[in-house]
């Protein structure tokens, strides 16, 4: 690998963790009520929006009343994105006269914006008109992200409260979230990327002429191409921070509109992974001990690093049967070598990998390169990090609330190994918790090897498939573990825009989203109603490299042991035969 | 002590018992109450029904492969079975030995005035009954009369035989002793088959076992783990059966490939020997002699987290002893010491006996007899308070300071101010001083310690790296109990402690979280037994006690509670352990049986044999037998369980992810690789 990799993941990582700190203490602040800096400015507003809804702030919720309220806002952003897409072709702002959507994929459109998935089976500058963007997709990029933060909120709330069945005010956190978290970076994000050329205009598409015209297909002149525009920079920002994922255009973020510069590749591959990591740092500060974040941030990194190394690796060590044809790969002073299929030459082989890596890490699914054309080890990456279960970094709220839920399993089974009641935080893990916890890591592999069964064997989902041999099947699982842990990125490849892939896909989006977050309340609720067991000697300390190196191992282990023979089957078996000596 | 020692792991009979009853427990109704052996059940029907196909229709599937992997599922059932019942069959032989003292026996029942022989079974909870001397006593009941020495070494293995006397706390008798002097009149405090004897006979058979808190939490993970490699493996059917079409060669996946797989994956190990490791988990609280009411107590006892011990009995001697003889001023070391020797020679009590015994052994001076040398015996009355000789015209009593200094003083003497000193001195020490004087003549100070029994401090030390606070409990004053508490090395101490201020202390670590343990035998202590999470009575204690208690320490041992912990932590561990084996041994078995599943698809897959196992049907087969042999090897460890060390849990969770996690790694790849050279070599491949 080469140096300049080496610098650009390292500058990453430093940037990264150097943001953990302020802003996770911010949001600290912002979810437990505390002054923050911003209140005098958002404060009236966010008073205002209480009294026009009709909300007591103070008033608090269990945790089914905090589950159904979280059901009932998440279920009306699939119905209003639902209708807009039915409906814009008679709303303004439609400069291309788009027509409506139709029913499938608006519903597989409707429920993968609500759910924090973005999964895509359309491209957005064909497709979607501005209004639809900006009212639909735009506003749920911020609500559904805020719904994930509330639930991660209501469990860290649930284990610090003692004997109490209350864990907040849903309303409340949806609204703060939006309001103190995500609305300002993404103002300041998208100022930014403005400033990179990101474009932001409510004009229409442009016609250009081309320098040098070309033929089509059928060797017809071409002399003219359009140009998609739109409000993209606004939605891009919320996209990234709020790690939806779903492209403004079709290309998602490999569009030279969409992400213009190296600097506005880097502020949005930061902006990635910025408030799930961050929000380790607020939990450890809410839980009162910063030791706690800062392990649960370690063990993410953990998985993290060696699988961005894994693909980096695989990308520019190339295609060995290039080689094998006396194709020069390597990167020297004359060419950066590796792997470019796919690849955008803006950024080059260790953007592109990084990318890969965070936008599947974090449950954000937007590329700036093609996963399929990646190497079969470097697409193996960001399959298998889906396949965790959007759990390193994961997405906003939601990840650090699975990563919890993986916490107290590996509790449970650390307890039990130094001979105690196991013990997370000083709450006993007990039947019930080992009960929903076990619902949380069960219902996406369900979905993924589920719902990849079905689609293997109808030909309904066979039909989509582009390339022979085993990459076939990985294009298949690539998209069921996508939607199965409301990744929303896309391999390419595979034909999706099919009534049987939108409504399979929709259904694993939906389940994957609720009936996660629902056990995850139930937990919050169970915890908050124990009383604390204060630490002592023979307690497992769970801030420990030993714990860190344990939680990984049991993300991995989890991961591995479930999909091993279905990868085994796609990219593992692709590199065998890429790499067998003939 | 116990008598009852612990018997070999693998005793024949029992075995032989256990074989039988693993054949036994193949009934669908037990299987069904384990979710993990219960899909090995279902397994081992379709893989035999598969092999009866595969006989018929020849040419689809290698008849002695199917058989093969049907026969080594029902090995791995019957091996989970054999676990079970070897835990169990121990118990039973304990239980018989228990069951030979709780034959029918004759009881003379006491109405009114008259007398009427019954026979025990016709005995209900409060009938008086009279027991003589030789008998037996027929059922659980309270002395309401008499006193009497009673043998009770058929349950606790005690030959000694013991006081029992109505009134007090040694008011308590157990069905199945036997009265060997005097009689006693007995009130029957349980009825026939709910007797003391009863449930511990029903506890050692594990006849009467519910799963604990911890064992549902793990049997709901194996059970959730069990679904997903369910799906992994369904699923690789249809995607198997796409891989062959995509790669236009080979054959899909077979359902016997898929149900090898399936149990290699699913934790079997765990699954199978659950049970067996919480059976065994009470059977070494019985090989303690002690008996738990529920399996939830033993594993109560692991998670304890503050230790309250009685001072008396536990920490000390429970007598104090003479140490020193401090003279005062213009007395001699000799003199007093004689005196002090003179004035203890008629004092029984354990103090008086020191006291010989050191004026012995620092003076050489030997015990005289009182009616040779013609000396007067001065009783303690609790009117002077003292206690002493008259003897040649001299007047020793030795007595507390304040009876002793009026004493003195009103024969016209002096009380020095150096012997006050030194009488606060050892009172700070958390002593007892002893005054001994002639008439007016102050002699000197005898100092009386508690003594710490040996090797507490370290116990304690033990504790405290355990996570477990220890709080002495004691009735005597703040000083000498905080004395008395430093030398002991205990964390915290209750003076002057009444069974409220006890209670009341209970309730406050309660509510801040803590779980307490704590030994008591007399019936005030009852409510705080009740109270407290780990409550050992003791045998020899009242009988409110023992049913205010969740354990009963036949021993009657106080420190007893230590061990009860240890036992506790053994039990979570063990499964800890196992289930972290179980799981780390699905790495190996994956690279065994994948890249033999799809070989025929994928040869490039042969890669990933990375243990260069002969063939496909070998390495399949070896990865099963693997899985059910390991049971076999590991049933030592589930009975005798993880050994713990009192070390803090970061060190204890490193070590024990090194042995069961690596372990559990690599050891499979060692075990698949040599079945499968045994296979080859047997030209079973």
């Amino acid at each position: 690998m080469t140096t300049s990799a080496w610098m650009e993941i390292g500058l990453y990582l430093v940037v990264l963790l150097a943001l953990v700190r302020p802003l996770g203490w911010y949001m600290a602040r912002v979810y437990t009520g505390q002054p923050c800096g911003l209140d005098r400015i958002i404060g009236p507003a966010e008073r205002l929006i209480y009294r026009l809804c009709g909300i007591r702030p103070e008033t608090e919720m269990n945790w089914p009343t905090y589950a159904i309220a979280m059901l009932v806002f998440n279920g009306l952003g699939v119905v209003s994105v639902y209708v807009l897409l039915r409906a814009q072709v008679w709303l303004p702002l439609n400069p291309q006269h788009l027509p409506e959507v139709s029913p499938d994929l608006a519903f597989n459109t409707a429920i993968s914006f609500a759910t924090n998935t973005n999964w895509q089976a359309y491209s957005g500058e064909s497709a979607l008109s501005y209004l639809t963007q900006m009212l639909g997709l735009s506003v749920q990029n911020f609500l559904s992200a805020a719904s994930g933060m509330a639930v991660l909120i209501a469990l860290i709330r649930g284990i610090t409260r003692r004997l109490t069945e209350t864990i907040g005010n849903f309303w409340v956190d949806v609204t703060r979230s939006t309001l103190y978290v995500l609305l300002p970076l993404s103002l300041l994000l998208a100022v930014v990327l403005t400033s990179q050329g990101v474009v932001q205009t409510f004009s229409p598409a442009i016609e250009v002429t081309l320098v040098e015209s070309t033929t089509d297909a059928e060797g017809k002149p071409v002399t003219t191409q359009t140009i998609p525009m739109g409000p993209a920079a606004s939605q891009i920002a919320i996209k990234q921070l709020g790690t939806n994922g779903g492209g403004f255009f079709g290309v998602n973020s490999a569009h030279p509109l969409e992400n213009t510069t190296p600097l506005s590749n880097f502020l949005q591959a930061i902006s990635i992974l910025l408030i799930a990591a961050a929000l380790c740092y607020t939990f450890g500060e809410m839980v009162g001990d910063r030791r706690q974040g800062w392990a649960i941030l370690a063990a993410m990194l953990l998985v993290f690093v060696p699988m961005l190394s894994l693909c980096l690796w695989a990308e520019q060590a190339g295609n060995p049967r290039l080689t094998e044809l006396g194709v020069d790969q390597s990167a020297n002073d004359f060419q950066s070598g590796g792997n470019m299929e796919g690849k955008e030459v803006r950024f080059g082989v260790p953007a592109s990998s990084l990318w890969a890596t965070a936008t599947t890490a974090a449950s954000n699914g937007s590329v700036n390169a093609m996963h399929d054309s990646f190497t079969p080890l470097g697409g193996l990456v960001p399959l298998v990090m889906m396949q965790l279960g959007e759990v390193v970094f994961g997405g906003v709220g939601s990840g650090l609330y699975g990563m919890l839920i993986f916490a107290i399993l590996s509790v449970f089974i650390a307890g039990l190994m130094v001979g105690r009641t196991p013990e997370f935080l000083g709450k006993k893990i007990e039947a019930y918790e080992m009960k929903m916890a076990s619902l949380v890591v069960l219902i996406p592999p369900i979905l993924v090897l589920g719902g990849t069964a079905i689609a293997v064997s109808l030909d309904l989902g066979r039909v989509g498939v582009s390339n022979p041999g085993p990459h076939g099947f990985t294009q298949i699982l690539y998209a069921l573990s996508s939607a199965g842990n409301n990744n929303g990125s896309a391999f390419a490849g595979l034909s999706v825009n099919t009534p049987f892939y939108n409504c399979l896909l929709g259904a694993a989006m939906l389940i994957s989203r609720y009936w996660l977050m629902i056990p995850v309340l139930a937990i919050a609720g169970s915890l908050a109603k124990k009383k604390y067991t204060p630490p002592s000697a023979g307690t497992l300390p769970t801030h420990t490299p030993l714990f860190i190196v344990l939680l990984a191992g049991m993300v991995m282990l989890v991961g591995a042991l479930t999909f091993v023979p279905a990868l085994a089957l796609g990219p593992v078996i692709e590199h065998l035969q890429l790499t067998a000596t003939r | 002590m116990s008598s009852r020692t612990s018997c070999p792991l693998f005793d024949v009979p029992i075995v032989k018992r256990a074989i039988w009853e693993a054949i036994s427990k193949l009934s669908p109704r037990h299987q069904l109450r384990n979710p993990v052996m219960f899909t090995v059940f279902l397994a081992s029907i379709l893989t035999t029904i598969f092999a009866f196909r595969a006989l018929s229709f020849p040419g689809t599937e290698s008849p002695a492969f199917v058989g093969g992997i049907a026969a080594w599922l029902w090995f791995t059932l019957l091996f989970a079975n054999f676990a079970e019942a070897m835990a169990e069959g121990r118990g039973k032989a304990q239980a018989d030995a228990l069951r030979k003292s709780r034959q029918e026996v004759m009881a003379c029942r006491v109405v009114g005035h008259r007398f009427e022989n019954v026979t025990s079974s016709q005995l209900k909870k409060g009938d008086v009954i009279l027991v003589k001397a030789g008998e037996l006593i027929p059922i659980d009941g309270e002395v309401i009369e008499g006193v009497a020495s009673v043998d009770e070494s058929a349950i606790t293995g005690e030959s000694a035989p013991v006081i029992r006397e109505s009134g007090g706390d040694r008011s308590a008798v157990t069905g199945g002793t036997r009265v060997i002097s005097d009689s006693l009149t007995i009130r029957a405090t349980s009825s026939p088959g709910e007797s003391f004897l009863d449930r511990m006979i029903s506890m050692v058979e594990g006849a009467k076992r519910q799963k604990t808190p911890n064992e549902i939490a793990l049997d709901i993970l194996l059970a959730a783990m069990t679904i997903v490699f369910l799906l992994a493996c369904a699923t690789l059917i249809p995607i198997s059966e796409y891989g062959v079409v995509l790669a236009g060669k080979g054959t899909p996946i077979t359902l016997t490939v898929v149900i090898a797989l399936l149990v290699c994956l699913i934790p079997t190990t765990i699954g199978g020997l659950l049970s067996a490791i919480g059976i065994a988990g009470m059977d070494r609280m019985i090989q303690a002699n002690v008996i738990a009411t529920s399996g939830r107590a033993v594993e109560a006892a692991g998670d304890v987290d503050v230790l309250l011990l009685d001072k008396t009995g536990t920490i000390t001697l429970g007598n104090r002893q003479a140490v020193e003889f401090i003279p005062a001023d213009g007395v001699t070391a000799e003199e007093l010491a004689d005196a002090a020797q003179l004035s203890s020679l008629s004092d029984e009590t354990p103090e008086g006996r020191s006291i010989v015994i050191l004026a012995k052994t620092m003076y050489g001076l030997r015990g005289r007899n009182v009616e040779e040398i013609k000396a007067k015996f001065i009783p303690f009355t609790a009117r002077t308070r003292m206690s002493g000789v008259d003897l040649d015209g001299r007047e020793i009593r030795k007595g507390a300071i304040d009876a002793m200094e009026n004493y003195v003083r009103n024969n016209g003497g002096d009380f020095p101010r150096a012997l006050k000193e030194q009488v606060n001195r050892i009172a700070n020490l958390g002593g007892t001083p002893l005054i001994v004087a002639d008439k007016q003549r102050p002699l000197g100070v005898i100092y009386l310690k508690d003594i710490v029994k040996g090797g507490m401090r370290e116990r304690f030390a033990q504790l405290r790296q355990m996570g477990i606070k220890t709080v002495m409990i004691t009735g005597d004053n703040q000083l000498t109990a905080a004395a008395i508490a430093a030398e002991a090395g205990v964390d915290d101490f209750l003076a002057e402690a009444t069974p409220e201020a006890k209670l009341a202390l209970i309730r406050e670590y309660q509510s801040g979280g803590r779980l307490v343990a704590m030994t008591g035998d007399g019936t005030n202590d009852s409510p705080a037994l009740a109270q407290a999470d780990v409550a050992v009575a003791m045998n020899s204690g009242t009988q409110a006690a023992k049913e205010a208690g969740n354990m009963v320490d036949l021993d009657s041992n106080p420190t007893k509670l230590i061990e009860i912990v240890e036992i506790g932590k053994q039990l979570l561990m063990t499964r800890g352990a196992l289930t972290t084996f179980s799981i780390a041994n699905d790495v190996s078995k994956y690279f065994a049986i994948i890249p033999a599943a799809f070989v025929g698809t994928y040869p490039e897959l042969n890669r990933l044999n990375v243990m260069g196992l002969a063939t496909s049907s070998s390495a399949i087969m070896s990865a099963v037998i693997f899985n059910a042999v390991v049971i076999v090897f590991l049933i030592p460890l589930a009975l005798r369980g993880v050994s713990y060390r009192s070390v803090g849990a970061a060190t204890l969770l490193r070590d024990n992810l090194l042995i069961y996690g690596l372990g559990g790694l690599a050891v499979p790849f060692f075990g698949i690789k040599l079945i499968d050279m045994i296979l080859v070599g047997l030209r079973l491949a």
